[in-house]
């Protein structure tokens, strides 16, 4: 297994720069499926989320320019991105690549925290029961991702890759634990 | 030696048991172990299936029931203990007397290890719960030196297990009361020492301030390592002075130590973290499952690679050498 890197790189601003542009209403949309694909496949991480599976989360990947709004409802879970700061139950903020680098389990949370590459603000039992289910889910978005492209499942793994390899963020869930 | 793992969820358990874990230590969801924080731990039928996956790959699994009953609620405790011989658990790890003899009256074929919460720091006492309840281990608190350690093993036969990795507790353990003064939970009857509904963090001016209970107890200025949000890693100041009064916010590492422990007699080497990742639990298994191949082989040990990891990003051999001010 490779060393952790000491520094958690920033988006390429060229990722954040191409994402701007973007119409949030459609990425809110996509996501929100993902999530709901998500939910389909790891309803135990729901479960796990116990009575904060009803709370409001706000994601916010410091070097992008919004945030992520995630309700987790297992019934109904949705995702809205705002330009605006917002607020919710809990706040997870901190670069992109740490946050891809959590839900693919590449990286330690507690680990994030110490060296304040992750910030946690509200309700902190939230954050901590988000963090936990997450990691139990064993997460791959990449696979998530494939699951839901029907007959692009194979084109869809190579652009993942390809995407993964020129921006360094962590995209799929790495093979046999470990770093992206 | 045995190399003895936490794990808070059964993705840990996994990766535990997949990265070279001999023997993995857990807890059910609820307040009977010392790790009751949301979102963590196991329910029946996930300890079920953990066990199953540890024995499938000849690993061991222990569970941790080692907090206090509280006086009207036994029965909670007496479950986990009937569940966890019930599931085929290799051992339950216990700190109070009550429950120890429950243990031994209802299931005597369950083997018994003392927690560390029961604070046992001599061969009297490892030998009173030995011929009391026939307890087959006992984890060490983490206030003895490595000469110590092999005055204990000189004269018991119980198996000794020490923590050579992760979080410090301060003073003798099971008797802390530092949480429960601030937030009126205890860490050693509700599981949870600085429950996280009583916690709150605000970043002011790049500034990270640690509230517990409404008791601002840290301070981390830009770029500083934070610590856990615990009291006895607070920051305090008193006379103008500012300095850590209880204890620095700083890990266990004794991987270094490990040559020095087996020769003291230590049968189990325990790593922290039943609240961390699986991504911390591969990481640490596989760097001390290095260190014991390599000792077992006659190599020299590895460097480690775990500071990352650390709280404070700092290590500590704690009291295995004690150069405490």
């Amino acid at each position: 297994m490779q060393s952790a890197p000491f520094e958690i790189e920033k988006a390429p601003p060229l990722v954040a720069f191409a994402l701007r542009p973007l119409p949030l209403p459609l990425l809110s949309k996509a996501l929100t499926a993902l999530t709901r694909s998500v939910a389909g496949r790891h309803p135990s991480m729901f479960r796990r989320l116990g009575p904060f599976a009803s709370a409001r989360f706000v994601l916010d990947p410091t070097d992008l320019p919004f945030v992520i709004c995630l309700s987790p409802d297992a019934t109904n879970p949705h995702v809205i991105l705002h330009r605006s700061p917002q607020h919710g139950d809990a706040k997870i903020a901190g670069p992109l690549a740490a946050l891809l680098g959590l839900v693919h389990g590449a990286f330690d949370g507690d680990a994030l925290f110490f060296s304040r590459d992750l910030v946690i603000e509200g309700n902190t039992e939230a954050a901590l029961a988000l963090r936990n289910a997450i990691d139990d889910a064993e997460l791959d978005i990449g696979a998530e991702l494939q699951a839901m492209s029907g007959p692009f499942a194979g084109p869809l793994r190579r652009a993942i890759i390809l995407a993964q390899a020129l921006t360094g963020l962590c995209l799929k869930r790495p093979e046999n634990g470990g770093y992206c | 030696m045995e190399i003895v793992c936490p794990a808070g969820t059964p993705a840990s358990l996994r990766a535990a048991v997949n990265a070279g874990a001999h023997t993995v230590y857990c807890g059910f969801a609820d307040e009977t172990n010392a790790r009751n924080f949301p979102g963590l731990n196991f329910d029946r039928t996930e300890m079920g299936e953990g066990i199953a996956f540890a024995h499938g790959h000849g690993a061991k699994v222990l569970i941790a029931i080692n907090t206090f009953p509280r006086a009207g609620a036994e029965g909670i405790w007496h479950s986990a203990i009937s569940n966890a011989a019930a599931l085929g658990a290799d051992a339950v790890i216990l700190a109070d007397l009550g429950l120890l003899h429950y243990a031994a009256q209802n299931h005597p074929d369950l083997r018994r290890h003392l927690s560390v919460q029961a604070a046992a720091a001599n061969a009297d006492m490892i030998n009173f719960y030995a011929t009391s309840f026939d307890v087959k281990r006992v984890v060490l608190p983490r206030v003895l030196s490595v000469p110590e350690i092999a005055a204990i093993n000189a004269e018991t036969q119980v198996e000794t297990e020490v923590f050579v990795f992760g979080g410090l507790c301060v003073m003798a353990e099971g008797r802390c009361s530092l949480s429960s003064y601030a937030t009126g939970k205890s860490p050693n009857m509700n599981g949870v020492c600085s429950p996280p509904s009583h916690v709150d963090y605000r970043e002011e001016d790049g500034v990270l301030k640690a509230r517990l209970g409404g008791y601002l107890i840290h301070s981390a200025a830009k770029g500083e390592p934070a610590p856990y949000p615990t009291l006895c890693k607070g920051c305090f100041t008193a006379a103008e002075k500012s300095g850590y009064l209880f204890e620095d916010p700083v890990s266990l590492n004794a991987e270094q130590l490990i040559p020095q422990l087996q020769a003291a007699g230590v049968t189990a080497l325990k790593i922290e973290g039943r609240q961390r990742s699986a991504s911390y639990v591969a990481q640490v298994v596989q760097n001390f499952r290095a260190a014991v191949d390599a000792l077992a082989q006659g190599h020299s040990m590895p460097a480690g690679m775990l500071a990352r990891l650390s709280e404070g990003q700092a290590s500590t051999t704690g009291a295995y050498k004690k150069t405490w001010r």
